[in-house]
């Protein structure tokens, strides 16, 4: 009976701890991209990147400068871009009605815009031991390449790679 | 016999190759391109294969310092695969490879666009374009 009040507070607790380990740290799973223009476009180009891995204020300066994207003209008629960037802002990590996002801005400083998914705390801390050469080594090219080792990451599945 | 008939699948095959590589829509594009070439300079006088080929393998400058060249990311053989510089594989340009190439006008104006710009920094004239996807629809 005494115990009786702090039941909710840790059921509340373990529940969160269970969503941070489980989720961030070990291999995400996040809904596949399902919008037709995010796919047809990003993914000509790179897998077409979660939403959820970066906050809304990145996702607008990235789509608001595809004419230098990453060192490449990327432009989009505006429709188009307007169109992804709808809905890589009502995903994003921070995104409104979604809790989805929140393990990747863990760390991530309020007031930072990290234009590159490698750029935030969370994408480095799970790559702390994997070494700087296999990230330009000629089958894998750039960390940008999820693929190369997360073979299943554009299910939205990045589970720790067997090798 | 047996001659007539090798000689007559050879026929076959030559005539199948052909077909695969000539389309419509592609030589509707390349037509429109020729318009265009012809009203900038009077003395337009055809795509070249050679002339794309070059252009096509040139080291150029103007453009963004990581992309100085078509084959930069399309690879130095048309046959083959190319890779972003994000990892990802693209399609050969090669028509024979990849016989759907330069059959979408939009997809052909989005992508010469974007990519004359990121290796020129400008866009491409109509010739150029037309001579590139000459000497790609001959590879």
């Amino acid at each position: 009976m005494t115990t009786s009040p702090f039941l909710p507070a840790l059921a509340l607790l373990a529940l969160l701890a269970s969503v941070g380990s489980a989720g961030a740290e070990e291999g995400q799973i996040l809904p596949p991209i399902d919008h037709a223009a995010t796919l047809n476009e990003c993914a000509a180009c790179h897998m077409a990147y979660p939403p959820q891995m970066l906050p809304a204020r990145s996702w607008q300066k990235i789509m608001g400068n595809l004419a230098d994207h990453f060192g490449e003209d990327a432009s989009l008629a505006e429709p188009v871009r307007a169109d992804i960037l709808a809905y890589l802002t009502a995903h994003a990590a921070d995104a409104p009605g979604t809790a989805q996002g929140r393990p990747y801005l863990r760390g991530l400083d309020a007031s930072a815009v990290p234009l590159r998914i490698t750029e935030t705390p969370f994408w480095q801390r799970a790559h702390d031991e994997v070494s700087r050469s296999s990230f330009t080594s000629p089958s894998v090219k750039s960390p940008a390449n999820c693929v190369a080792c997360h073979h299943t990451a554009t299910k939205g599945e990045f589970a720790e790679p067997e090798d | 016999m047996r001659r007539l008939s090798f000689a007559a699948a050879a026929i076959a095959a030559l005539l199948v190759s052909a077909a695969a590589l000539a389309d419509p829509a592609r030589d509707a594009i390349l037509a429109a391109f020729a318009d265009q070439a012809k009203s900038a300079d009077a003395a337009f006088a055809g795509f070249s294969t050679d002339r794309g080929r070059a252009f096509w393998t040139a080291t150029h400058s103007g453009g963004k310092p990581d992309t100085p060249s078509c084959t930069t990311c399309h690879g130095a053989d048309p046959k083959a695969a190319g890779q972003t510089r994000a990892g990802q594989s693209i399609a050969p340009m090669a028509v024979s490879v990849t016989p759907d190439r330069f059959t979408d006008p939009e997809k052909v104006a989005k992508w010469f666009l974007r990519n004359c710009n990121s290796v020129l920094g400008r866009e491409c004239t109509a010739a150029e374009k037309g001579d590139v996807i000459t000497y790609l629809s001959s590879q």
